[in-house]
């Protein structure tokens, strides 16, 4: 699933432009997913401070 | 408070604040929300534009300007640099604005001539029927108030989710994303009145690295790099602070900026039944220089004016609509992404060698018009070679 690494996203929604599912959303400073995400991943790569990452739950 | 108003805008960027500005000096009833509770804040820009182009929408005014450009400069990777000036346009070629006063400026103006604005308020879905929109539900402080509108104009910005909500697809392909982090330095030694560009795959993959003076020795420093490009340790954030490192090890920062920009096609259709998307939510970026500033405030006026006429024939359809969506197309501004979109999509394709072979065959130039336009032009007439490379910048020169 996703994460979101509030004390890294500089909520600035570069994230939200690229996700295919429209599961992102960022309200004033404060980034959602909802329960859409497929965790593609497409949001995570494209972050310029790497504040997303999808963690598989076989490796958690 | 008031529940219906002939146009609703949902973002008050430049685009929004243009649409809402134009909309309301035509006697229209405007309602403007920004989900932001103060207008141009956090800034996510570089803040460049041309003199020309700002001046079509707004006077200059110093309070929102800090610094005028005589001139930029591309680096290539070899660290070779072309030069380019204007004398033609006396010197001044365009300024550096100050995104949190420019703004608030336009929200201002939109509301001098007689729109409501609503800060801190946020459009969180659109009101449907039929499957057409008519307003959109607005939450304010837990709120949650409906709003109807003969029509919504979508102006929310490279995180557009309105449209989207409403039918039309806005999602930009991972490689055409630019991924971007910036520092706003102050203590750095910089010619005040140039814009420089570094190119290079070390330097910023499949886009470039920026300079853009705020004042003597201030400056906005950033980058942006593809979507594809960038990954866990060669992030944006990564590639600046090299370049931080070796050219400004004892600036100082005083803000952090990040931030994404689409540089790919416009959206296929900007419109829908009563909805017109504007700026950076339609995705008319300049595919070639990430700028949208004037695309935003461009697009804004022309559907304020379009939903004037429509709202006037009472025929607020997504075929009345359509005329927006054609006349944006046609004019120099949607002619300049497409051309762009090509001068781009060659450009990323490139190795080192022939960025710098491209920058070496010109050292200084003259333009006659400061544009992307003649500097491709100028570059061509000396590297006649690079038509035969790419059909689709021989139409450039036609």
């Amino acid at each position: 699933m996703l994460t979101i690494h509030r004390d890294i996203c500089g909520y600035c929604g570069c994230c939200v432009s690229v996700c295919p599912t429209g599961s992102l959303e960022l309200i004033d400073a404060y980034l959602t997913v909802d329960d859409t995400c497929s965790s593609c991943g497409v949001c995570a790569k494209a972050c310029p401070l790497g504040a997303l990452e999808v963690i598989h739950e076989n490796k958690v | 408070m008031k529940t219906k108003y002939d146009v609703l805008i949902v973002g008050a960027g430049p685009g929004g604040s243009i649409a809402a500005r134009t909309a309301a000096r035509s006697g229209l009833s405007v309602c403007l929300v920004e989900k932001r509770p103060a207008v141009g804040a956090p800034v996510r820009c570089a803040e460049g534009i041309g003199k020309e182009a700002l001046q079509e929408f707004v006077e200059p005014d110093p309070r929102w300007i800090s610094a005028e450009m005589d001139g930029a400069a591309v680096v290539a990777p070899d660290g070779t640099t072309m030069v380019l000036e204007s004398r033609m346009a006396g010197g001044k070629v365009g300024y550096i604005l100050d995104r949190k006063f420019f703004d608030r400026e336009l929200a201002w103006q939109a509301a001098d001539a007689g729109a409501d604005i609503r800060v801190k308020t946020r459009a969180s879905a659109p009101i449907m029927k039929d499957g057409r929109v008519t307003g959109a539900k607005l939450e304010y402080c837990g709120k949650v108030t409906n709003v109807t509108a003969d029509i919504v104009i979508a102006a929310d910005g490279v995180e557009s989710k309105f449209a989207k909500w409403a039918g039309i697809d806005t999602t930009v392909p991972l490689r055409e994303i630019m991924s971007g982090a910036q520092y706003v330095m102050t203590d750095i030694d910089i010619d005040p009145k140039k814009t420089i560009f570094y190119l290079g795959n070390e330097v910023a993959p499949e886009g470039y690295l920026w300079v853009f003076p705020k004042g003597e020795r201030s400056a906005n420093v950033g980058i942006g790099i593809s979507g594809k490009k960038s990954g866990n340790g060669h992030r944006a954030k990564d590639y600046l602070d090299k370049f931080v490192k070796q050219h400004f090890p004892h600036g100082k920062t005083v803000e952090f900026v990040v931030g994404g920009v689409s540089v790919c096609r416009p959206l296929e259709c900007t419109v829908a039944d009563n909805m017109m998307l504007v700026g950076d939510a339609a995705r008319v970026v300049d595919p070639l220089t990430g700028g949208g500033i004037y695309n935003a405030m461009f697009t804004g006026h022309l559907a304020a004016k379009t939903a004037v006429e429509c709202i006037a024939n009472g025929d607020t359809s997504k075929k009345a609509l359509m005329a927006y969506d054609r006349a944006w197309r046609a004019s120099p501004m949607g002619k300049t992404i497409e051309r762009n979109y090509k001068v781009k999509e060659y450009l990323i394709t490139q190795p080192d060698e022939k960025l710098n072979a491209i920058v070496n065959s010109v050292s200084e130039l003259d333009l006659s018009e400061f544009s992307t336009f003649q500097l491709v032009k100028e570059i061509l007439k000396k590297n006649p070679k690079l038509l035969l490379e790419l059909k689709a910048l021989a139409d450039i020169m036609s």
